[in-house]
């Protein structure tokens, strides 16, 4: 549909503009303007230039190691994030019932972990991990696994892993089983008079018509887990050793611990540039891949 | 009905799986300390509420959560009452910049909170609003207004542009067309979008916590004072989480029936 254009619709949105403006781009400068200076104590200041930019980019310093590992272990946490919480998501909102008094009985149980605060999502698997009070810990040394997050990488990671299909796999099955809630009834009529298998239905019915909300959900997944802060922080404390320190924790580290605020405001930027562009291309690939007809009236 | 098979055994142990590690927790909260470290104990042999009775009874505990509660308030009706012209432009008229300023509005989104924790520091710190529940409010509004016109905006689009030019027609002005005829058309969609500025600054600790040292400190901050000389108070750190758990709870159950269409972002 046409909407008519008119500049005075800015009006509308000068308030909340003016807020994000407030919120977002004052924060934004001040990184910059670290980005390219160097501290010392005393809240003295020096010109430093790109230097931080190229040795965060250049692997054989030490800031520059730090920053491709960490980008390293971000890149393939989300990478498994994505491959486990998409797939059953999606299955998980195929196997929801349609209608009926345990349709709202799943939703508010699957809500659940969204709204728990996300130091305390930490807490509890950090709880629920421990071989000594915490159910999953016995249960695994119990079966004989010598199963310890603190001091096994490995474990760490799958403790982090697991703990996040746990909080976050809802969100993917929620906003799928929201797109399957808009499909009519009379799609799966017609399909069954064609005589058309489960999968059939699902590629040419229920998976063009997920397409845009799973969109979103790779969206906001992917970004929220390359963003991941607090859980694993508070799980493993980026440790044993650095095994899962992302880079979020590295630039609190280096901001807050170091007080090293141009090299942390310089891997900042970086970072955030990063999330950006691996959207962009999520975007493109996703909305790109949609030009093509679907087989079963897939306009939406 | 489901629509795969098995769909009903895959469905259970989704939902066990979710509510384990919570029942874990619940479980935990009403053991005495000794109970706990002595061995694992399926449901507390001694229940005891002590662990709640202290949180409620020590106002240090207690104002970690109107604290919480506070800004997570603000937060809500400064975004939704400044989201809603902004999606209002958005949805029915085009304007100078208006896709780059609305995909500028999602970039904010994308921008990490650890990057933001320092700068938020200075700035809250030069304006006098650090340590008040003011500064956590507005600093959430970083994420939570974008998210908050995304919403609206897919929840007005949805409404005929006619009902707008009949309403100015018949002599409405702007702000009592909106207020008495839009608004409750949309009501639905100001509530998903209410529910998710909730959620999402309910949640946040990095910048909560960076953001208040004493006065407005948030429960979940508070929450980190469990480990003393003496050891972990691990009674008290599971019953201060259940607590955390609450508000949630309470939120899901009244929005449930919206809860499907509210992550849809509305237009599906």
């Amino acid at each position: 549909m046409d909407k008519p254009s008119d500049n005075k619709a800015w009006l509308l949105v000068l308030p909340a503009f003016l807020l994000v403006v407030f919120t977002a781009i004052i924060p934004m400068m001040t990184v910059v303007n670290y980005s390219v200076q160097d501290t010392f104590g005393n809240n003295q200041f020096f010109w430093n230039g790109v230097g931080w930019y190229k040795e965060l980019l250049d692997p054989s310093t030490e800031l520059g190691g730090r920053f491709y590992t960490s980008l390293g272990r971000n890149l393939i946490f989300s990478a498994i994030i994505l491959a486990i919480e998409i797939p059953l998501g999606i299955v998980v909102a195929l196997s929801m019932p349609r209608e009926g008094w345990s349709v709202a009985a799943c939703l508010v149980i699957m809500a659940l972990p969204l709204l728990i605060p996300w130091n305390v999502v930490g807490t509890i698997w950090q709880i629920f991990g421990r071989s000594d009070i915490g159910l999953l810990g016995a249960a695994l040394n119990g079966v004989g696994l010598n199963y310890n997050y603190v001091a096994n990488p490995l474990d760490a990671w799958a403790t982090i892993i697991v703990m996040d299909v746990w909080h976050w796999t809802s969100l993917v099955a929620l906003l799928c089983y929201a797109g399957l809630k808009s499909i009519p009834e009379a799609y799966y009529q017609a399909a069954r008079i064609d005589g058309a298998s489960r999968w059939a239905v699902f590629r040419a019915i229920q998976l063009p018509k997920m397409h845009r909300v799973l969109l979103i959900a790779v969206l906001l997944r992917f970004m929220d887990s390359f963003m991941i802060y607090t859980e694993p922080f508070v799980v493993t404390g980026g440790g044993p050793g650095n095994s899962t320190t992302f880079l979020s924790i590295e630039v609190v580290k280096i901001a807050l611990g170091q007080f090293d605020l141009g090299k942390a405001a310089a891997l900042s930027l970086v970072y955030n540039l990063v999330i950006l562009i691996v959207c962009w291309v999520f975007y493109t690939v996703m909305t790109g891949s949609r030009s093509r007809p679907h087989v079963l009236g897939g306009s939406s | 009905m489901t629509l795969i098979p098995g769909g009903r055994m895959i469905l259970a142990w989704f939902l066990a799986f979710l509510l384990l590690p919570i029942y874990w927790l619940v479980n935990m909260s009403l053991k005495t300390n000794t109970e706990i470290v002595s061995g694992l104990t399926i449901w507390p042999h001694s229940p005891t509420l002590a662990n709640y009775i202290k949180i409620f009874t020590d106002s240090s505990w207690y104002s970690g959560y109107i604290n919480s509660l506070s800004y997570v308030l603000i937060n809500t009706v400064i975004s939704i009452s400044l989201a809603l012209p902004a999606a209002y432009a958005f949805s029915r008229y085009r304007f100078l910049g208006d896709k780059h300023l609305f995909f500028w509005l999602l970039t904010n989104r994308m921008a990490p909170p650890a990057v933001f924790a320092l700068p938020f520091f200075n700035l809250y710190s030069a304006i006098g609003l650090f340590d008040t529940p003011w500064a956590v409010a507005l600093a959430h509004c970083l994420f939570n207004i974008p998210l908050a016109i995304w919403i609206l905006e897919g929840f007005m689009s949805g409404v005929p542009r006619e009902i707008d030019e009949t309403a100015f027609l018949d002599g409405y002005s702007f702000p009592r067309f909106f207020l008495r005829i839009f608004l409750p058309l949309i009501a639905s969609g100001v509530g998903v979008a209410a529910f998710f500025c909730f959620m999402f600054s309910w949640v946040e600790l990095l910048l909560a916590r960076t953001l208040t040292t004493v006065n407005a400190k948030p429960i979940a901050a508070t929450m980190t004072r469990t480990v003393s000389a003496a050891g972990m108070d691990w009674g008290l750190l599971a019953a201060a989480g259940v607590l955390t758990l609450i508000p949630g709870a309470l939120v899901i159950w009244f929005v449930r029936n919206y809860i499907a269409r509210g992550f849809a972002l509305g237009r599906v």
